[in-house]
């Protein structure tokens, strides 16, 4: 589904990835892990287009897409489910969805809508609300379900988890899981390691803009090492 | 004195009514790309004389009844002065656009003074003659001081103003446009082709100029290459005074400022004795930039941008 090679990326002259590999095989979860400022939200904005690539390859269904812009990634079926929501604020919940909907990829705008509403109820019953009027865990579950109006093949979620109370984190794994189960091929991006490990078929570690660290998932949550280091045991 | 309040009303909610179309532009443009189109002003005035090019073409040619030659000739000026702010957007703003927000912006200044020197050096200096769309005639009904021509203004304004407001906020394309104006970032990674939803702004925000434009020549019944100049300021300040970036801002500071300057210039002669007469009409509108700019920079409805919009846009 995805494999990224060598992949060297920055901010201008500050270069914060120096050779990531990573691969995502179709339907499998795969987390990313690391402390804060390890380059995970590089790793994704570079797949991604927003994040300026040094060197490297990306494929995604076994097309580079390296140098295409953002917007042309997302239509290929690949969504970036963002660190930090970023919700559009001054836009209704429904109208958020719009947003993200991306018309010619099989499904109609009604179809995924349903499909949303079903999953995250709440936003069917406050879908004519200012975004900004959502608790933050509401948001999260509106980035998700934006993502989703994409008919994303990939998604790649940044910290869902981040700042969520415990009842409404696990109620975000559950649905991970759900969209895993539909077919959806997902990247999770977590400092919460232990709940990611548990759900993911695969993990990279990744410390300093480096991978140290990759397999499956079972077996990283196992590793002495990085239980000290990650896992807090 | 009802009569002359009555008419002046009227006349402040036409006026009103054509600086909103034209502020409209101004923060279209502005919310989707931070830039203060200063060639703005210059579609307004092209708006009559290519209008009144197409009405006496199609005139010349026959064959039309004279108002449907006209409303071709309306709808046709839409879209050409359209096209000119998509042509101009795309040629001479978006390549300086990684090097910050100034270099549109003095972009935008000389494309002002190429737009006005065009019409100066074809059409000539002084002002022409604008044909009448509509025959102005007073109503009776309304104590004979308000014409048709003000009514059509008005009419047509409010008509362009719900069209617009239904258009961005009931269809996708509108939406694109309030998701670009919100992050070019995240919109681009929803799919939204932000180039696009700008082209499509640069339509929208000069054709609504050009009409404005023809309204004005209509009701003065003269057109001339500088027009645009004072006209396009006093737009601004509107927009300044509805919140730049702000679509529902831009209407209300329109037709707040047309009743702003209509009314003060009506009675500023009276309450000073005769010593202040209407030629200070211009001072109100820019009195009205210099207090909300002191005072409320925001603007009445406007949202304070964040400076995160700016640097993503930049970082995209
Ligand atoms: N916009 C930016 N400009 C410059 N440096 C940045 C920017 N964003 C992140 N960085 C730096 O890149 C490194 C990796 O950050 P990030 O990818 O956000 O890490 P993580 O998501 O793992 O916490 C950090 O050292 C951070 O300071
Ligand atoms: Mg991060």
């Amino acid at each position: 589904m995805l494999k990224v090679a060598g992949l060297k990326a920055g901010y201008g002259r500050t270069q914060v990835l120096f050779g990531i590999d990573l691969e995502v095989r179709a339907g499998e979860i795969v987390t990313i892990i690391g402390a804060n400022g390890a380059g995970k939200t590089s790793t994704l904005r570079s797949i991604s287009g927003l994040t300026q690539i040094y060197s490297g390859e990306i494929e995604f269904k076994g097309r580079p897409i390296k140098g295409l812009p953002p917007e042309e990634i997302t239509r290929l079926g690949l969504a970036h489910c963002p660190e930090g929501r970023q919700i559009l604020q001054r836009l209704t919940v429904e109208e958020n969805l719009l947003a993200g909907y991306i018309p010619g990829r099989g499904r109609s705008f009604d179809e995924i809508r349903t499909q949303v509403y079903d999953m995250f109820p709440i936003l069917k019953e406050r879908r004519n609300s200012l975004a900004s009027r959502m608790s933050g865990g509401q948001q999260q579950m509106l980035a998700i379900g934006r993502s989703l109006m994409a008919t994303p093949e990939l998604l790649m979620l940044d910290e869902p988890s981040l700042g969520l109370a415990p009842k409404i984190i696990n109620q975000i794994f559950e649905i991970i899981i759900t969209l895993s189960k539909s077919g959806i091929s997902l990247i999770v991006v977590e400092q919460n390691a232990a709940v990611a490990l548990e759900i993911a078929d695969y993990a990279y570690v990744i410390d300093a803009g480096r991978c140290s660290v990759e397999g499956g998932a079972n077996n990283v949550l196992n590793d002495p090492d990085l239980k000290a280091a990650y896992l807090g045991a | 004195m009802f009569d002359y309040f009555l008419q002046q009303l009227i006349f402040a909610l036409a006026i009103g009514a054509i600086y909103g179309l034209i502020a409209l532009g101004y923060t279209m443009v502005y919310g989707v790309m931070r830039l203060i189109n200063f060639a703005h002003g210059e579609f307004f005035m092209l708006g009559p004389y290519i209008y009144t090019f197409l009405f006496s073409g199609l005139l010349g040619l026959g064959g039309l009844a004279p108002v449907l030659d006209s409303a071709i000739a309306i709808v046709a000026s839409f879209v050409i002065v359209g096209l000119l702010g998509v042509a101009i957007e795309r040629f001479a703003y978006r390549p300086l656009r990684a090097y910050g927000r100034l270099a549109p912006m003095l972009s935008a200044l000389g494309m002002s003074i190429v737009l006005q020197s065009a019409v100066r050096v074809t059409v000539g200096p002084q002002p022409v003659h604008f044909p009448a769309i509509v025959e102005s005639t007073p109503i009776d009904a309304l104590g004979g001081m308000v014409t048709t021509v003000q009514l059509g203004i008005l009419a047509a304004a409010v008509l362009l103003m719900v069209g617009l407001a239904l258009f961005v906020n009931g269809t996708r394309l509108g939406i694109w446009i309030r998701a670009a104006s919100e992050s070019w970032t995240t919109s681009s990674l929803l799919g939204i082709r932000v180039n696009r939803a700008v082209s499509l702004v640069f339509f929208i925000g000069p054709g609504l100029g050009a009409m404005a434009g023809i309204m004005y020549a209509s009701y003065y019944g003269i057109m001339q290459p500088t027009m645009g100049s004072v006209i396009g300021l006093k737009a601004f300040t509107a927009a300044i005074l509805g919140g730049i970036g702000s679509i529902p801002g831009a209407m209300l500071g329109g037709f707040l400022l047309g009743a702003i300057e209509v009314f003060g210039t009506a009675f500023l002669p009276i309450l000073s004795f005769g010593y202040i007469g209407t030629e200070y009409r211009d001072v109100f509108a820019f009195a009205v930039l210099i207090l909300v700019l002191l005072f409320k920079p925001a603007g009445l409805l406007g949202e304070t941008v964040s400076e995160e919009t700016t640097v993503a846009k930049k970082d995209y």
